[in-house]
């Protein structure tokens, strides 16, 4: 994705101050490039589990068992969702932290 | 498609063994519409911002728990867990292509699209384009999606009232139309929100509760999640298929097609997930960017509850289905019309003795068929004999939507149990439709009516609009629910593969790029629509088009010998339109004039969760300088 967050820092702090309805942003940039962060790192975490484990080696992964099952198997039926939920979870957990970090929080 | 008179068939053979379980249906699924009246009675609205995104003011666990319940359909309460069982290892394209989108959902769209407010995915598709022709593409794309989606849930409806209650598929539907009508016209989508709250719990007990009991039954271990991995079942399923000479449960790559196409079929199913206009307008329903991210985590987790579960259905069910009956003895053979054939249909035993009354009442329906080939009197369900020789397997035809409908029935569950399953497929196929239903009339009456004709109409005048729109939609959907199109389970192929296409590369690069302009945008959504629609109707064509013998495309049914675009079926092709889409619309927006400047202050104010109370965020003029 092509970003220029410089370009918007000085507009973002003159606004700030002009419009009562917004709270001061202390650092968009910031703001977004940690956002940014966050996303791409869960998203490799998505991609492998779910295209990784689940599919580009499963047959790889089912040589190991876990309990009575192969273990791609179980990341292609079970595994891979039981990741998702936590992602979200670990997203929302973050940007909670992030939004107050940065004083965007509602 | 399966028609009227063998569910009506099964029905009245049912009624005779079936009168308890009757009786429980009956009062469970009073019970529940009562339910679903009362609370659409409470939570009818006056205001468009009620009627379209209630108020905005749902709580994040409730909103997940309807987000669920909107996702959650009849196909995947009835279909789903008969799909995988039959499909093995590859099943995943579908547990992974139905879960994963919602990570797209939650990090990539859903906190910014709550942000930028209003009321429909059309109206940020327009805003963001500054273009009146993108907006009615969206608009149009997001009502055939949601066309093709609600007429399944009407037939569903239809489908589990003929079952469990012996009366004609036209009546459920109807019942289903009335009942939908009451608490969508007078709610909108704050009486559609809590009434999928409480259908999501009557759906989630009632896949669980049976599931529960069928594991304990079978291993011992009463979580399904864990008697799936960690009990023998999963391995003795395994031992008998190969005795029976059939692929493995757990090989991969058996079910559908190579390596390439099972992973372009989960992309397309998860990038279309998290384009599909019915779920994403319910992040716009939320009070908060934060209850946004949230309510998707909340989403996730009840659907997880389901998804996790139906994988081990799917084993248990197909274990049960060949141990009960494999070598069964057949004690009688009758000659019985089925689909205005004549069909010899068999009383069997199970190799205990106990006799298989649901096998019969299930061959009258033609989702199970028999043929004592070797007439030996008794139904081998072996692919291979002693001598290793491939031959035909005697169980001629096992319908996917037998493993959870006949499954409580097949591990001899108490009466209420089945009652359960039937309120709970009602729910599902109920609180789907009405997702759906809303989005349908708020494409119709906000997107093309109010925007195009009546910009000035007055609030009282939207709603009445809104309601209209509501009702039109509903008896659209009901006459599909009645007279099917034969194609219905083709054209959903069409809804995923169009909304990865369309939807999920606009918005994303809407949000993400300020560089994105309407040239491009519109070209790639045109571009990724039209390619993906000729490939699977090219791919389909004798199946939706009547006169049509043979696909265009030369290709054969086969999932497993696609020969064109790398064996890339039309399931996973929404999975290339989506990057066809994001390379044309990357090209042509750099080489086109950047969007102009309130368009690039929307994007800012979609980035930062402050102020969403507030429709639109106010720049500065000075701003346009800085670009």
């Amino acid at each position: 994705m092509a970003e220029t967050p410089e370009n918007k820092s000085k507009s973002e702090s003159n606004e700030a101050g002009n419009t009562p309805t917004q709270s001061v942003v202390r650092d968009p940039i910031g703001y977004w490039r940690t956002n940014l962060t966050v996303i791409l790192s869960l998203l490799s975490i998505w991609a492998i589990v779910s295209y990784g484990c689940s599919i580009l080696f499963i047959e790889q992964l089912n040589e190991i068992t876990i309990g009575k099952i192969p273990l791609g198997f179980w990341f292609a039926q079970q595994g891979s969702i039981y990741v998702f939920v936590v992602l979200i979870f670990v997203y929302a957990l973050l940007m909670d932290r992030f939004d107050k970090k940065y004083g965007v929080e509602e | 498609m399966f028609d009227l008179s063998q569910w009506v068939l099964l029905a009245s053979d049912a009624s005779q063994a079936e009168g308890t379980t009757r009786v429980w249906t009956i009062s469970l699924i009073l019970v529940t519409f009562m339910m679903y009246l009362y609370i659409g009675w409470q939570s009818r609205v006056k205001e468009t911002e009620g009627f379209y995104v209630a108020g905005k003011g749902i709580p994040a666990i409730a909103n997940g728990a309807a987000t669920a319940a909107d996702w959650m359909s009849a196909a995947s309460f009835i279909s789903m867990a008969g799909l995988i069982s039959f499909t093995g290892s590859d099943g995943l394209v579908y547990l992974l292509g139905w879960t994963g989108g919602y990570v797209l959902l939650a990090l990539l769209l859903a906190p910014y699209l709550r942000k930028f407010g209003q009321y429909t995915v059309p109206d940020f598709v327009g805003a963001r384009y500054y273009s009146e022709t993108a907006r009615i593409v969206a608009a149009i794309c997001a009502i055939f999606v949601s066309v093709t989606y609600v007429a399944g849930q009407m037939r569903g409806v239809g489908i589990v009232f003929s079952r469990f209650l012996q009366v004609e598929v036209y009546q459920g539907v109807i019942v289903g139309m009335v009942v939908v009508a009451f608490f969508a016209v007078l709610g909108g989508m704050k009486g559609i929100t809590w009434t999928q709250v409480a259908q999501y719990f009557v759906l989630i007990l009632a896949f669980i509760i049976p599931a529960i009991a069928i594991a304990n039954h079978l291993t011992g271990n009463p979580v399904p999640q864990l008697a799936f991995a960690f009990s023998e079942i999963t391995v003795q399923l395994n031992e008998e298929l190969s005795t029976l000479g059939f692929q493995k449960y757990t090989e991969p790559f058996t079910g559908f097609g190579n390596k390439l196409n099972v992973f372009c079929a989960t992309a397309a199913l998860m990038f279309g997930t998290a384009g599909l206009p019915h779920v994403i307008v319910r992040f716009y329903t939320v009070k908060t960017v934060r209850a946004a991210r949230w309510s998707a985590f909340w989403a996730l987790l009840f659907i997880a509850l389901l998804y996790t579960t139906a994988p081990a259905i799917a084993v248990f069910a197909r274990y049960n289905l060949i141990k009960s009956l494999h070598n069964s003895k057949v004690i009688d053979a009758v000659e019985e019309q089925v689909d205005g054939e004549p069909r010899t249909l068999y009383h069997l035993e199970d190799p205990n003795g106990t006799e298989l009354t649901w096998a019969y009442s299930w061959q009258q329906t033609g989702l199970l068929h028999f043929d004592d080939k070797d007439g030996d009197g008794s139904i081998n369900l072996a692919m291979k004999n002693r001598a290793g020789e491939t031959i035909a397997s005697e169980a001629v035809h096992i319908d996917k939507d037998i493993m959870v409908l006949a499954t409580p029935e097949v591990a001899n569950l108490p009466p209420p149990l089945i009652a359960l399953v039937a309120a709970g497929g009602l729910a599902a196929a109920l609180s789907t439709a009405a997702g759906l239903l809303l989005v349908i009339s708020s494409s119709m009456a906000h997107d093309l009516y109010i925007h195009f004709f009546d910009p000035k109409a007055s609030e009282a005048k939207r709603l009445t609009v809104g309601r209209v729109c509501i009702v039109l939609a509903i008896v659209i959907a009901g006459y599909f629910g009645i007279f099917p199109p034969g194609f219905i389970g083709e054209v959903v192929a069409f809804a995923f593969g169009l909304a990865a296409a369309s939807f999920f590369p606009a918005i994303l690069l809407g949000i993400f790029n300020r560089r994105v302009n309407r040239a491009g945008a519109v070209t790639g959504m045109i571009v990724g629509l039209a390619f993906t629609g000729m490939y699977i109707l090219g791919n389909t064509a004798h199946k939706i088009i009547p006169g049509v013998e043979t696909p265009w495309f030369g290709l054969i049914e086969d999932p497993n010998n696609y020969t064109w675009c790398f064996g890339i079926g039309p399931q996973g092709i929404g999975a290339v339109g989506m990057l066809l889409n994001f390379v044309v619309t990357l090209a042509i927006s750099y080489i086109t004039p950047p969007p102009p400047q309130e368009v690039r202050d929307l994007v800012e104010s979609v980035r930062v969760p402050v102020g969403s109370h507030e429709p639109e965020a106010h720049f500065d003029e000075d701003d346009a300088t800085h670009d």
